[in-house]
């Protein structure tokens, strides 16, 4: 166990070593990196809980399914997979707020949000959320939450993948589903930010 | 085992660093460190729990000081060497080579093709891998029961982190019978076991005196982590 903290330079070299060993034992290659990397740049990422969170929104039926069965709800979209193959659903209220962590390393939904912010998996959030949550909203994310909202937060401990159905902002009535879509946040999903306001973006 | 993984309720770590934006990966290592653990799951390295295990076993200092997917590379090698995948003679090349590329950063990667690969990229996002199993345990607790969390220190991997150890809460979801974490971290089977929700109010974690008002902690539990509390209303 080396106590030595190394530069990204280090990291770096080790990293190519490592992966030129692995590639010569047939476990990796560079073409299966680059289509892994490519998948969770630009194919898996927030847009596609953004969808769901949108349906929801529109749909009172699909909103009660996916409270439900989100993996099932998520299916109708082909929305699943990889550290989201059991998912549940919170949802936001006028009297309760929801936020996820994992206190113990990093599990996030992959499926409807891609992969963690830097953020998500540092210590200072996942120490702090489930003691003070309603401090690290205000001081580090400048969410106020009143104290008449519930605060709930869902630490993700065991393979069950947890994440927020926001409370829609005001004045959307008319907006279409994919109008709604361009409103819901990567960080509205995790409960550490509202939905985007109509016009404001 | 109680390791600084375990953060839950630890003071002292400052602000939460959030920059304007970023990329989903800051470097081309992070991006081979990320596709090593599906990859190196698919070649026998590590199961899900192990990995977790294999990260929870690096230097304390350095587990808090590194970027995040230096993790990962610790627990890759942590696997490679004590399942016999990487040898002796291979842990020394990787030093050696360490060195080389650390010289020469932009010198290429052997090549090697191999569809197979790119096919179970291809299916594994897509269809994950579930940590479901079938039991015929009948589940102990249901929605509504009163449970305290075993207090005493496991060896090993576990899930029962330290700020939920000796708390009482209540049940609020049942998900059925998921690999245990701690045969299967532990290089045990999968020994399936229920999994419940338990919902802990903040003055139970913190203390009255601690704790920010009107708020819950939901925290899941396996079901040797718990037993039936043994004063009935002691969370409310």
């Amino acid at each position: 166990m080396s106590d030595h903290v190394r530069t990204q330079e280090e990291i770096a070299a080790r990293v190519k070593a490592l992966e030129s060993i692995l590639i010569e034992k047939g476990i990796m290659t560079t073409a299966a990196v680059d289509r892994l990397v490519e998948i969770y740049e630009n194919e898996v990422g927030p847009q596609l809980g953004a969808k769901v969170v949108a349906r929801a929104w529109k749909d009172p039926q699909f909103k009660q399914r996916l409270l439900a069965d989100a993996t099932e709800a998520c299916k109708e979209f082909g929305i699943g997979g990889l550290q989201g193959e059991d998912m549940v659903v919170v949802e936001d209220t006028a009297d309760v707020h929801n936020v996820i962590v994992c206190t113990l390393c990093s599990c996030y939904p992959w499926p409807v949000l891609g992969l963690p912010p830097n953020w998500y998996k540092d210590p200072a959030y996942r120490a702090r959320i489930v003691k003070e949550p309603r401090k690290v909203l205000r001081e580090d994310f400048g969410y106020d939450v009143p104290d008449s909202v519930e605060v709930r937060v869902w630490d993700s401990s065991s393979e069950m993948r947890y994440w927020v159905l926001p409370t829609a902002p005001e004045g959307t009535g008319g907006l279409s589903e994919e109008e709604l879509a361009s409103l819901v946040t990567r960080d509205s999903m995790i409960g550490v930010g509202p939905a985007a306001s109509p016009g404001a973006s | 085992m109680n390791g600084v993984h375990d953060l839950g309720g630890t003071d002292g770590l400052g602000p939460v660093e959030i920059p304007d934006s970023e990329p989903v990966f800051r470097a081309d290592w992070e991006k081979a460190a990320f596709a090593m653990f599906s990859m190196c799951f698919r070649g026998g390295f590590f199961g899900v729990d192990e990995f977790r295990y294999g990260i929870e076993q690096m230097h304390p200092a350095v587990y808090l000081l590194s970027p995040y997917y230096e993790h990962w590379l610790h627990t890759v090698e942590h696997y490679g060497k004590a399942k016999g995948l990487l040898s002796a003679d291979d842990l020394a090349e990787l030093d050696r080579r360490t060195q080389y590329y650390l010289e020469n950063p932009d010198a290429p990667l052997p090549q090697r093709d191999d569809p197979d690969l790119i096919t179970f990229v291809e299916a594994v996002v897509p269809a994950g891998a579930p940590a479901g199993r079938e039991s015929d345990k009948a589940p102990q607790f249901k929605a509504g029961d009163t449970v305290t969390v075993r207090a005493d220190s496991p060896i090993g991997h576990t899930r029962r982190a330290r700020y939920i150890r000796g708390r009482t809460g209540e049940v609020v979801l049942a998900h059925g019978t998921f690999i245990y974490p701690d045969s299967a971290g532990n290089g045990g089977g999968d020994a399936p076991e229920h999994v419940y929700t338990v919902k802990f109010t903040n003055a139970e974690l913190w203390g009255p005196d601690t704790a920010e008002p009107n708020g819950v902690v939901y925290f899941d539990v396996w079901e040797p982590y718990i037993t039936p509390a043994e004063t009935t209303g002691a969370a409310a």
